[in-house]
């Protein structure tokens, strides 16, 4: 048994020196938001085609474009998901690597639900509200910056309740808290007179209107969805950040707040009234197209009108879609596989 | 001897006496604590498995309907005469189910309404059609009665996970659906039947079509290049050091190094693995055979202490009467040394590979934590492993993966315990006490 296993051990060694040198199936990494739609994209191609069903892997907005600015080979990933554009540098990492063309496909929008439980109080919102509810400084009547002193909604605006606030949220390395700070908090904060004066300073903007409070009014409650709602579920009292998705599949237990008086439903995403959502993309790497089998397939079986179409497979699971002119723009760039201009 | 210690003789069995009450009070205290230690225990593993069991055991069963399919080649859009397999593959079978459901509901025209009606049955069933009507192609042209499977949401309300009673605003079924529903019921063509997906499918988006079978034969393949490699280089390992090996500073090193690896945090593995074998062996990323490798070296240390201990606890008169016999140290070692030895060095190795089996940080460096649907077919292929798969299910927002995630739970589970319990076998089988 000993030697047979030895044996053993020297074949799964050896063999797989032949074989890493070609791949059969796409690989795509990326944005956990994009995930539950390029994943059902992916099963569709699977299913219909002759190709293999892509592996997906769900590394975040910012791991998938690191692994996939890493150079161009077999080795490398043909597409990357985000739930943010490409950045300057990431681009510039891209081309120091080798991948100079890079098709940009956006196929959509995700609201950013900010919910609680059924048996609450229903919350009216503003952007405003949140900012000062949730940021670590808050200008004070005077216009200078404090630590924040609020601890219920009512401190934060005599029309909400007299209710603690305690607010669940994703962490910092997730692109929903990115996208919930930009949209939300830095949006208010520039709005203020005291945002507005340190608008010039960089830094210090970014240090104040960025920055969430971490006194446990914001309670980080790690990147599963599901789990928040839960929690939301078993106290009322809870206010939870998400995606649209999870509460589109939850409505029976939890409720969207209106945010700037309009209600995170999939009419107001798409048609952009709802003041917190962010579009979805991802990136195709032009130089894999021709080596790796299926790209081109994969591509227009996403941007086909029944998947990201107004009617699409892809808006029952919650995928908010473009107006029909932008889909079609995108689409057409896509089959042309036209690569994105320098940022 | 003229001084009498004490006047009293018998002081000393009264401070006994009197200390007697306390200290068996302290004695019932003790173990009181210990046993509430134990109860504690025993109700938090009791908490847990009643609330797997009581979430997952409804994903054993699949609500079904039962359609009577024609399958039309006008329907199909493919000729009626002997249409070749690239015809049958690519035909419209999704007609044929919205086709049978109109059939049985006549009344519904309006295209929303048609819409909800197709909801009921899964979007896997043109699949299943496809696969029916390409193993037997003679079915063309005929009506036969086919059970499908339902749609996450019609199967989440049969089995009682939406309220029936919700306003309609708030339940993903609409009244009309639950109409249709209730009618489908009365004519028997909707039960729930147990569900074979789940065992034979590999991962889906559609809850009612996916399954563990992919994630089981990953790590099938993970834990096969883990105990092909782990077991022979850790006894190796553990021989040499308890056998051969001369005791200096250099072993002792050695010694402490391995303790100290069994209790290193395994994402650590996982970093080593993803700069090793991928970025430096260019080995491809997410297949079992580095996933395999990553767990190797997590399991080493674990195998390579647990041998160790089994060969300190063969009595050295065993060596010593086979050296005195003439047998060489390597004969001694292999004719009687390891084979008693190996129940003890086997244990060892189980404990390590159920360790490895529910092993989810190091392999998501390595890619491993990935949406795959295709079954793996060998250690090249990408593969995830069944707890990845648990962890991925429970981050799905479709409610009907609630189930199933603790479904795919009870699985490993099952597993886990099927391992401990023969490694407990096997020590109670083979093992020598002296």
């Amino acid at each position: 048994m000993f030697k047979k296993s030895l044996v053993a051990a020297c074949l799964v060694l050896a063999a797989p020196l032949a074989s890493a040198e070609s791949r059969d199936y796409i690989s795509i990494v990326g944005s956990s938001t994009v995930y539950p739609f390029a994943t059902v994209v992916a099963e569709q191609f699977g299913k219909t085609t002759s190709f293999k069903t892509p592996k997906i892997e769900s590394t975040g907005s910012g791991g998938g474009l690191k692994l996939f600015c890493a150079g161009v080979g077999v080795e490398h990933p043909d597409i990357t998901n985000a739930s943010r554009r490409i950045k300057k540098s990431e681009q510039e990492t891209c081309a120091k690597n080798g991948v100079s063309e890079v098709v940009e496909v956006k196929i959509g929008y995700d609201g950013i639900a900010i919910a609680q439980s059924k048996a609450a109080e229903a919350l009216n919102l503003t952007r405003n509200d949140l900012f000062l509810a949730l940021a670590k400084n808050v200008p004070n009547e005077k216009g200078e910056w404090v630590a924040n002193p609020y601890t219920t909604w009512k401190d934060v605006n005599s029309s909400l309740p007299a209710v603690k606030i305690e607010v669940l949220g994703p962490p910092p390395t997730s692109g929903t808290r990115d996208a919930f700070v930009e949209l939300v908090m830095e949006h208010a904060c520039e709005a203020t007179e005291a945002g507005k004066a340190i608008k010039s300073d960089k830094a210090k903007f970014k240090e104040m209107c960025f920055t969430v409070r971490e006194d446990g009014a914001y309670i980080e409650a790690g990147e599963n969805d599901n789990l928040i709602v839960q929690k939301l579920e078993a106290n009322p009292k809870a206010v939870g950040i998400f995606g649209y998705s999870f509460l589109d599949q939850n409505a029976d237990k939890i409720a969207g707040a209106k945010v700037d008086g309009i209600a995170p439903t999939f009419e107001a995403i798409a048609d952009g009234s709802y003041p917190v959502s962010r579009p979805l993309f991802f990136y195709v790497k032009k130089a894999h197209v021709d080596t790796i089998p299926g790209i081109k397939e994969y591509i227009a079986e996403f941007t086909s009108e029944k998947a990201w179409g107004d009617t699409g497979y892809l808006a029952d699971k919650g995928l908010i879609p473009m107006p029909k002119a932008e889909r079609e723009q995108f689409s057409a760039d896509a089959k042309a596989l036209t690569p994105m201009p320098a940022l | 001897m003229n001084n009498s210690p004490t006047p009293n003789p018998a002081p000393a069995i009264d401070k006994v006496r009197a200390g007697l009450a306390r200290r068996r009070a302290a004695e019932k205290r003790f173990r009181a604590y210990g046993l509430s230690g134990i109860i504690l225990g025993l109700a938090f593993v009791a908490t847990l498995f009643l609330s797997i069991i009581s979430q997952g055991y409804t994903a054993f069963f699949q609500t079904e309907v039962r359609l009577p399919i024609t399958f039309d080649p006008a329907l199909l859009g493919i000729p009626a005469n002997a249409p070749d397999q690239k015809a049958l593959s690519t035909a419209d079978y999704d007609a044929l189910v919205k086709h049978s459901l109109a059939e049985l509901f006549p009344k519904v025209t309006q295209r929303r309404e048609r819409r909800q009606l197709s909801d009921l049955v899964s979007g896997g069933a043109s699949f299943e059609l496809r696969g029916m009507l390409l193993s037997d192609p003679s079915l063309l042209g005929r009506q036969v009665e086919v059970w499908l499977p339902a749609g996450d949401d019609v199967d989440m309300l049969m089995k009682g996970h939406f309220d029936r009673n919700a306003p309609e605003s708030e339940r993903r079924v609409k009244d009309n659906q639950i109409g249709w529903l209730d009618q489908l019921t009365g004519e028997e063509r909707l039960v729930q039947r147990f569900n074979t997906t789940f065992f034979t499918a590999g991962d889906s988006r559609e809850p009612e079509l996916a399954g563990i079978w992919g994630a089981i034969s990953g790590s099938f393949y993970v834990l096969l290049v883990t105990l092909s490699l782990s077991f022979p280089i850790g006894v190796a390992a553990a021989v040499y050091l308890e056998e051969f090996a001369p005791t200096n500073k250099w072993t002792d090193l050695i010694e402490v190094n391995i303790n100290n690896l069994a209790a290193v945090p395994s994402i650590v593995f996982g970093l080593l693995g993803l700069a090793v074998f991928i970025n430096f062996f260019g080995l491809p990323r997410s297949a079992p055979l580095v996933g395999g490798l990553v767990l190797t070296l997590m399991t080493l240390p674990t195998i390579i202490i647990a041998s160790r201990a089994a060969l300190k606890s063969v009595p050295p008169s065993i060596r010593e009467a086979a050296l005195g016999v003439g047998a060489s140290k390597v004969q001694t070692i292999f004719y009687h040394v390891l084979p008693l030895a190996m129940p003890g060095m086997l244990t060892g190795t189980i404990i390590g590979m159920a360790q490895a089996l529910g092993e989810t940080a190091p392999l998501l460096m390595i890619g491993m934590v990935a949406f795959i649907v295709d079954i793996p077919q060998s250690m090249f292929d990408p593969a995830t492993v069944l707890p990845v798969q648990i962890y991925l299910w429970a981050d799905s927002p479709e409610r009907a993966f609630v189930e199933r995630t603790s479904a795919a739970i009870m699985v490993l589970l099952a597993f886990l315990i099927a391992m401990n319990f023969t490694a407990v076998l096997l020590r109670k089988r083979f093992e020598r006490r002296w």
